[in-house]
């Protein structure tokens, strides 16, 4: 057997991107979250979905093989950088998890705001009520 | 309305299939973000903040130099943002304790 | 959430529990430069111990460990230090953020040293005041008990 399993073009396609496609499955679960319900409670959590769903497409987009954590080891030394991996993804999704709940904090908050003027939190309605509304004109 | 709502939908998961075409494999040694030097001859930026932080601050971990010292404005940024995020809530909410203290 | 809850297990291991993980969450913050940690990571979950308590033992009772009114000060002092260290560098003769000029002794490495562990305790204590703070003023107008 000269060629191995691994060599087939089909197999090294399908190897080198499934962990692509688990990440679009669930950008396309957010996107259906935030799009299709009328609730805005689940447009909210369908954000949140997809923010989750980038974070994750970042962080896989650092990985190499066969390398290690980002933290320097006395025994292996900074001349390969191919033995760690990429830090400069890590560093950026730090900042974007707790930025994503402090920005989850103010819709929610402007939620609460919402329901105490008008009364509900569905989206046909409330286009409705804001329709009859004197003030918004 | 549902209609086209699904049709939207088809179109975003039909961008991202193509899209995930043309990437990468994932964990390649020889794809433009992994390698040396980048396509213009400059150095690669990942390869220089793998190399330099034991150097440059006596730190092992990299990912904490590179996200408070070479990138330190982006999060003095994002600090403000969580801190502009917590008073806008402050102020969205906080409007009924001062006027039942003022009766 | 905003009741008490009359259930042993839960107020007993909740009570036993939060001050571990604040102590945790602190060797977390200090320990960033040698393990994976740091600020971000830290305050979220001195956040994390401080909701605990607020969960399981009532809004009431949970101002003894941390008052309402401590926390939104708490989040901008965090800020304060941060951009503070930028200034103090700058009033030293050198550029904002650049830790090199810190008036530390030492080689310039261990100033940047320095100068990272400063910024990783203003970032806790940042996020920790207003993951906090947010919190609190979503229950805000709620009646309890």
């Amino acid at each position: 057997m000269t060629t191995s399993w691994k060599d087939i073009p089909v197999t090294k396609f399908l190897l080198g991107h499934y962990g692509y496609w688990f990440v679009f499955i669930l950008m396309t679960l957010g996107f259906y979250g935030m799009v299709v319900k009328k609730n805005l409670v689940k447009k909210l959590i369908g954000m949140n979905i997809f923010q989750v769903a980038i974070i994750m497409f970042y962080l896989s987009s650092a990985g190499k093989w066969k390398a290690t954590i980002p933290i320097v080891d006395p025994a292996i030394g900074t001349a390969d950088t191919a033995r760690y991996i990429d830090p400069l993804q890590h560093c950026l999704m730090l900042t974007a998890i707790v930025v994503g709940v402090a920005t989850s904090g103010v819709a929610y908050a402007l939620l609460i705001t919402i329901y105490k003027r008008f009364g509900t939190l569905h989206e046909d309605e409330l286009i409705e009520r804001m329709k009859n509304d004197l003030d918004m004109e | 309305m549902k209609a086209v709502n699904y049709a939207v939908l088809a179109l975003f998961g039909a961008v991202l299939i193509l899209g995930g075409l043309s990437l990468p494999d994932r964990g390649d040694p020889t794809a433009p973000l992994n390698r040396d030097k980048s396509a213009a001859g400059t150095p690669n930026a990942p390869s220089y903040y793998i190399r330099n932080p034991e150097r440059d601050a006596d730190t092992p971990n990299m990912v904490t130099v590179v996200l408070a010292d070479y990138r330190g404005f982006d999060t003095m940024g994002e600090e403000t943002v969580i801190l502009t995020a917590g008073l806008i809530c402050f102020l969205i909410l906080r409007r009924e304790r001062t006027k039942e203290k003022r009766r | 959430m905003m009741r008490r809850d009359d259930d042993a297990i839960i107020s007993l291991v909740s009570r036993t529990v939060s001050p571990f993980i604040m102590i945790f969450a602190l060797y977390v913050i200090f320990h960033g430069h040698y393990s994976p940690g740091g600020g971000f990571q830290g305050g979220t979950m001195l956040a994390a111990a401080l909701i605990l308590v607020r969960l399981a033992a009532g809004s009431d009772l949970s101002q003894l460990q941390f008052p309402r009114s401590w926390a939104t000060p708490l989040g901008s002092a965090g800020v304060l230090i941060y951009w503070g260290t930028g200034f103090v560098s700058m009033l030293c003769g050198g550029n904002f953020l650049n830790y090199a000029f810190l008036p530390v002794s030492g080689p310039p490495p261990h100033h940047r040293n320095l100068g990272i562990l400063f910024i990783e305790v203003g970032v806790g204590l940042a996020v920790m005041g207003i993951l906090t703070a947010i919190y609190d003023d979503l229950l805000e107008g709620h009646p309890r008990d």
